[in-house]
Formats: structure tokens, sequence, C-alpha cells
């Protein structure tokens, strides 16, 4: 287990939990805002990342196929808001994981349809696809290290956008008292749909940058669906600042366990043993840590209406 | 000399910097009707909140029946007698009248840890319900979904619930809000009958009532207790009129 | 929230028994014929193991309902019930037990004492973390399964035989199979529909209805969700065990997530908290995939649209065609 190895897994833990917050964030907003809850919302990821091979191969240009990517997606979430979300504000949560978990199915099996089943792939751009040394011995993709910064951007900015502006302020009042809202005139249509859109926008975005990195396959959306609610639960539901420090969390336990797990437990266990465990353990690891929060922290570390 | 069936000492509750509950400290005695008032904001829905276990105070203490039951959770309340309406009426919508009543007085009749025998079935808990409809003048209404019951009806159903539970102490938190004249006269009427062999915390803004019903009044200014006496005795009180019944018609 | 496609209350007067048992033991006769009838229409064993497969979901979907329709409890982790039941029994084959007298029960033993433990942490939550609880308890069970390379992993346990039944191997049997499915089915049902009628069953539905007024009323809601849960995961596993059977083969699969959100479709599909809808509901989502698979491979295109069609517009699920049922 040497430093470097140790650096490098931390900074793809980094990376992930980037990547889980652009999904989170639009998640946790949904929900917080608007009761909704969005089974869907990984789906949204994965066709980013489609929408952004089919451009890329239209264009041949992959920050074009990035931005219309990212058009694209708006586009879709917007229609899907009006066909289908709208009708189920007010229902109970339980109709809404049905209706979502629809989607879901059709989704992925219209990928499917479309362009298969085999993983697809787009390359970086030129100017990111090299290394840099970070440490003597120690080369990281530039790519992984642009993506970690566009994440911390986007944070940034969404932090900016929240507790800055006046739209910010709507959603924040939104996320603890809708009706209120409503009452003092917001025209609360508006401002779910620009949640929406905002946060479909952000799932695409992560969808479309992931794609250099992980294989764009159908269901991609699943796995991320679920580490990103329980980055929701860990973070508090509603809470932007909660989603980030839940992600980066999450992000980092997930990926230094997967990595280390097993030689951790080499030095209690005997090695046959340890590597049976050890994977196990290293799964459910982030299970275990939102169990556990859970318990200490039933609202969730950073709960929205604590502020 | 009698034991208070509830006593309260001390209490204090507060929410950040603010001070909802200061220092309140009254009795309750046996058989009598002690009625809470006080202008909006005093606290009462907090301090009733307090009493029934939906709130834990961060000082004091409550006694009931001489028990320490002031962390206690509110079903362990209900299980040892104390009963309560609710300010917003709260029933079991899907079930009828009756089912509503039943399920209060399967409470008082047995294990509800039967899983095999129908309960619809169980004549002992269909007649003792039946028999607290006709009390509380819902007894053409059983079959009725208890969403489908008018205000003062489910005021009423709310009432029966609290009697099936074969209370020690009865809270009532503002049973004539939103009824009508008649409704309440009703609701009054109900309660005298009751007056006298159940002990009950009245909260209440409809200062008819209250003076109708209560042996004696405690009135709640800014969370404090600033006096408990007869309904004659506050009638009379300058501090009393000058905090609370001179800012309303009464 | 009470969920908007649970169904009401009948009111007007009590209908007798027979009235209100009629879906279901129409049902039981459709499913008690299919033998007689599919050698008639050819086939082979095809039509016996569709609707032996439909028959063991229905199992399960009756428990989820269980604690779904009647209590309320939207749990994102039943599969996992009826994946410990099916690796139960696995396991224990594995190691030499045969009688099915013994195996049936242990598989319901092992899932229900998960579902005590889990159950016991995940009550305390409500809402939103509830669901995300279950879930990630179904997620533990699911990768503590796969990691077991002793018992397949990934790829899963083959069965080597079908269990004895007291001694006598009629599980190789088709037919006998069958009706013996058939029969545990009814006698889940009925012990599921005997409790929702019972004192505790009105006690979990007034939960559902309304936690405060229970707890106002003396009723720790806590309790009785627990016994339900208990209840249920038992139930799920003698269906997680009938499936290993079935398949003669065991798999992580059986309890991912994704199969937990079918059940929830199944239950909703046929209308929750009628029971009967239940079965109604696994036969209609399997039947969907069988049938639509054979149409075109991408049948989930049209599947996924028709669920959310039906959550939309059909609030009582296609159980509630067949009428609403009185508890008490």
């Amino acid at each position: 287990m040497s430093t470097t190895l140790l650096v490098v897994q931390a900074l793809n833990g980094l990376q992930l939990g980037v990547l889980l917050f652009l999904i989170a964030a639009g998640l946790t907003l949904v929900f917080g805002v608007m009761d909704f809850i969005n089974l869907a919302h990984g789906v949204q990821y994965m066709l980013g990342a489609y929408f952004a091979v089919a451009f890329y191969g239209l264009t041949g240009h992959f920050l074009l196929a990035l931005l219309l990517a990212l058009g694209a997606a708006l586009l879709l979430g917007l229609v899907l808001e009006v066909l289908v979300f709208r009708h189920l504000y007010g229902r109970s949560h339980l109709d809404q994981v049905l209706a979502t978990f629809g989607l879901i199915l059709f989704f992925n099996e219209a990928v499917r349809a479309l362009w298969g089943s085999s993983p697809l792939s787009y390359p970086m751009p030129e100017a990111l696809s090299g290394s840099i040394a970070l440490m003597p011995g120690l080369l990281y993709p530039v790519y992984r290290l642009a993506v970690l910064a566009a994440g911390l951007g986007v944070a940034l900015l969404l932090w900016i956008l929240i507790a800055r502006t006046r739209i910010g302020m709507r959603v924040r009042a939104g996320a603890s008292n809708a009706d209120m809202v409503s009452a003092l005139g917001v025209n609360i249509r508006r401002l779910f749909m620009i949640v929406f859109g905002v946060g479909t926008m952000l799932a695409g975005f992560a969808g479309a940058l992931a794609g250099p990195i992980f294989a764009v396959e159908p269901s991609m959306g699943d796995n991320f669906l679920i580490l990103a609610f329980v980055v929701i639960v860990i973070g508090g539901i509603g809470s932007i600042k909660g989603a980030f420090m839940a992600s980066l969390l999450v992000g980092l336990v997930d990926t230094l366990g997967r990595s280390f797990a097993t030689d951790l437990f080499r030095l209690v266990l005997a090695p046959a043993a340890a590597n049976q465990v050890g994977p196990a353990l290293a799964s459910m690891l982030i299970y275990l840590l939102m169990a556990v929060i859970l318990f200490w922290r039933p609202a969730g570390l950073f709960p929205a209406h604590g502020q | 000399m009698t034991d208070p069936v509830l006593q309260v000492e001390g209490l204090c509750k507060r929410f950040g910097a603010l001070t909802v509950t200061d220092g309140v400290g009254f009795d309750v005695r046996p058989g009598e009707i002690h009625a809470l008032i006080g202008p909006n904001g005093a606290g009462k829905t907090t301090l009733i909140q307090q009493i029934c276990g939906r709130l834990v105070p961060d000082a004091g203490t409550i006694r009931f029946l001489g028990e320490d039951i002031t962390r206690l959770p509110t079903h362990r309340r209900a299980q040892r007698g104390l009963a309560r309406t609710f300010q917003i009426t709260r029933l079991l919508p899907g079930f009828t009248t009756l089912q509503n009543v039943a399920t209060a007085v399967q409470r008082r009749r047995g294990s509800s840890f039967r899983f095999l025998r129908p309960v619809g079935r169980d004549r002992e808990i269909d007649a003792a319900a039946r028999a607290l409809l006709q009390r509380t003048g819902l007894g053409a209404r059983a079959e009725v979904p208890a969403s489908a019951l008018s205000h003062g009806e489910k005021r009423q159903l709310e009432l029966a619930m609290a009697l099936a539970l074969e209370p020690k102490l009865l809270v009532l938190d503002e049973p004539m809000a939103g009824t009508g004249r008649e409704e309440t006269a009703r609701l009054v009427e109900l309660l005298r009958g009751l007056a006298g062999t159940l002990p009950m915390i009245l909260v209440e803004h409809d200062m008819s009532a209250v003076f109708a019903l209560a042996d004696r009044i405690s009135v709640l200014v800014y969370g404090r207790v600033v006096a408990t006496g007869t309904p004659a005795e506050i009638r009379a009180n300058p501090e009393v009129r000058a905090a609370y019944l001179g800012e309303e018609a009464a | 929230m009470a969920s908007d496609a649970m169904s009401t209350v009948d009111i007007g007067a009590s209908p007798s028994a027979l009235r209100s048992v009629w879906p279901a033991l129409l049902i039981f006769a459709v499913l008690a014929l299919v033998p007689v009838v599919a050698p008639l229409l050819g086939g082979g064993t095809y039509p016996l193991t569709v609707a032996g497969r439909i028959m063991i979901f229905a199992i399960a979907a009756v428990s989820l309902d269980l604690i779904l329709g009647y209590g309320g409890l939207v749990s994102f982790g039943h599969a996992a019930f009826i994946g410990l039941g099916a690796y139960a029994l696995g396991i224990l084959m594995d190691a030499g037990l045969e009688e099915g007298l013994l195996l049936l029960p242990a598989a319901m033993l092992a899932a229900a004492v998960f579902a005590l433990l889990t159950g016991a942490v995940s009550l305390k939550t409500r809402g939103v973390h509830y669901i995300m609880i279950t879930l990630a308890f179904g997620q533990m069970a699911y990768f503590t399964m796969t990691s077991l390379s002793a018992y397949g992993g990934d790829d899963g346990l083959t069965l080597w035989s079908r269990p004895l039944v007291a001694g006598f191997d009629w599980l190789n049997d088709r037919s006998a199979f069958y009706y013996i499915v058939l029969l545990l089915l009814v006698t889940a049902w009925a012990l599921c529909r005997a409790v929702t009628r019972s004192r505790f069953g009105r006690v979990l539905r007034g939960c559902r209805e309304d936690e405060e007024r229970m707890r106002a009323l003396g009723y720790d809601p806590f309790a009785y969700r627990l016994a339900a849960t208990v209840i249920a995961g038992a139930i799920a596993g003698l269906a997680g065990a009938l499936l290993a059977i079935q398949a003669e083969f065991v798999s992580p699969a059986y309890m991912s997530w994704q199969r937990s959100g079918e059940l929830i479709v199944m239950v909703v599909l046929g209308g929750i908290g009628s029971l009967h809808g239940a079965i109604v509901g696994a036969a209609a989502f399997l039947l969907a995939e069988e049938l639509l698979s054979g149409v075109t491979e991408h049948w989930r295109l049209i599947f996924g649209p028709l669920l959310i069609l039906v959550v939309l517009f059909l609030r009582g699920g296609l159980g509630g065609l067949l009428g609403k049922v009185r508890h008490d």
C-alpha cells in the first residue's frame, strides 16, 4: 500500500464524488422543493452520455458534443416534466417511485434498441488527454483533473446561485415550504420547471463528462442512481451543501474501500478469508455508512431546515 | 386531601432563542374541569404537546397519578389513562365511524397481537363501540366513513374515541374550534355530562364554553401562568383583564 | 401519506364471506385448471412452468401487499427475503439435507430472522428514509451473496436434485409440484387474509391511516409493523425456496433491487390492499413479460409506458376491476 496508490485512489474518489454531486444535486433539489422522488434521474445521467456519443459522432468535436448533449438533455427533461412528472406532484411517493421506475425500464431499453448493448465511448479532447506528474512517480490523467475542476466549478456556481440570488432564495424557501411560497405569489409552476430543468442538465452534464472515463452502456445510470440516493439521504434531503459533502464522502469511502479493504483485512484475517470478506464489505461499505449515519442523525448530516 | 391527577411543575421549552414554555406550573384535581386560556402565541399548544408526550420539555416535571411521565412516549401515557383530542381532528379516514371507535375500544380489551380471528365478528368490541357512539350522539352514523363526517361530527367521534380508552384524564385541545352554535352547544352538553367523574384539561378560545364548563381556569401569557382560579376570580383579575380579556371581545 | 393507489373501505351492509372472497376463489380455480387444460392446447410443460412461476411470485407479492398495502410501508428490499429463502434452501441442500419438510421451514426462518433484525432498524425511519434503508439492506444481502464464491458468487448455485417430501420424491413430478405450489399459495393468501381481518390487522391498518392517532390511542406502531415485516419476510422466504426448487438454481439476481422494484410493480398493478390483487398483478407482470418478449426483445419499451399509464390513470390497479375488498 504505497502513498502513490493512496493519492491516486483518493483523487479517483474525489472525482467520483464530484460526478455523484452533479447527479445528487438535481435529485435533492427536486425532492426537497417538490417532494418528488425521481428514480429516473439515473437515466438522465445515462442519456447525457449517449447524447454526447451521438453528437460526437456527428461533429467530431468534444466540446461541441458536450454542449449539444446538455441542450438535448435539458429538452428531454422538460418534455418528461410536462408529459409525466407534472402529473405526479402531490401524488404519494409510492406512485412516484413506480412511474419513474417505468421510465427507467423504458429508457434503458430504448437506448439498447437504438445503440445496442455493447459499451460505447468517445475520446476526450486532445488538450486534456495526457497525464501530469503531481508527485515524483505519480502520473495522473489530466482529463480526470479537468472533470474534478469542472465539478467543483459547478458546485461553486450552484452555491452562488442558491445562496446569493433571488431565484436561489425562492428555491430555498420552496425547499422548506412550497405552499407558503406559492401563497406569496411566486409562480410555483415555473419554479418547479426551473429546478427540474437545472437538475436534468446537471445529470446530463455528469453523463457527458463521464463518457471518456466510464463505459457508455445501458443501465449505466442505475448504480449511480442508488449511490445518489444514498448521498442525499446522508447529506440531508433538500440540502445542496449536504449533497456536496456527502458526495465527496461517499466517493472517497467507496473508492478507497474497494482498493484497500482486502488489504486491510489481510492484516487480521487469513488471506483466503480476507479475499472473501474484503470485496463483500467493500461493496457494502457505503450502505453501512448510510445505516450508521441515519441511526445517529436521522435527518442526515446537513438537513435543509437546519439553516 | 386528595392528590392531584396531573401535576405540572417548572416546565420549560425553548426553540432556539425563543422560550415558549417558561416555568409553567399548575395541577388538575380529581373530577375538575381545568381550562387553559390565553391569547394567541401564549404557548398553549406547546404546553399540551408536552403534557401529551409529543414534545419533551427542556426542564421541569409532569406527574400523572403520582408517576413522573415527563419523558414517557405518547402511547405509554395513553395506556396509563391520559386521553386527548386533537386541535385539528385526527381520525382514521379510511375506517368507518364505528371502526374508529372500535379500534379505541380494542385497546382496552386484551392483546391486539391476535392474528387469526376476524375482529369484525367480535361482539364485545362491537357492542361497546356502538354504545359509545350512542352516548356521543353518533349512533346513526356508525357505518359512515370517518372522512365523510361533518366537522362537528368529527369532533364528537374524537371524543368517543377518547372515552373508549376509559381515561383517567381527558385533554381537550380546542374542541369548539370551527364548530357552529348548535354543535358547540351539543359538545358543551356532552362535556357537562362527564363533569365530576372525569377530570379534564380544556384548552379553548370560546369563552362562553369555558365559563360554562370550567371549575378552575389557568391563564397562560407568553409561556407563563399568570393566574389560576375559579371563573369568577379570573374574570375579576386585573392582570388577566389587561393581558387577555381586554384584547379580545369575550 | 396514504397512497392514492390504495383501495378504500367499502361501505354498506356487511357482505357474506363469499362475496369478498370470490375474486380469489376464481383465480385459484383458474390456476387449478391449468394442468388440465394445457395439454389440450399443446406446448408441453411450458404453460405449467409459466403458471408455476406466476404462483411463486404471487406468494411473494401477497406477502409484500401485507406490509405495503395494509401497513403502508414502501419496502424496496423485499426481494432480499426471497433471495435469502432461496439461498437457505440451496446451501442446506448443498450440505446434504434433502427433506423438504425441513428445508422449507428453514428457508422461512432464515428470511424471518433477517426481517426481524433489519426491520428493527429500518422501522425506526419514515418516508423516503425507510425506502432507502430497506434498499440498503437489500443491497447488503445481495453483495454478501455475490461475494461468497463458495456458493457460486455471481454465477449462482445449481441444485442437482429436488427436495423430498416426507421421504417421497414427489417434487420431480411436474403436476405434483404444481399443485403443491398452488396449495401453498392458497395457504399464504388465506393466512394473510386472516391477519388483515384480525385485531392485529386492524391496528396495522390504523397505523397506515394515521400513526399519530394510533399513538394517542395507546398503540406503538413499531411493534405491529415489525411483526408484520417478520410474517411477510417468512412468506417471501417460502417463495424464494420454491423458486429455487423450480428453477433448480439460485442466484444473487433473485434479490437485486430491480427485483424488489418489480415486486412493488406487481402489487400496485394488481391493486394494493386487496391481496387477490397481488396475485393478479404478479400474473399480469409475468405474462406481459412472457408475451411481449415473444413479440419483441425490446418489450420493456411497451411495458414501461404501460406502467406509467397504470399509475397515472388506473388508481385501483387491475384487481380493482374485480371488486374492492372489505376488511372487517
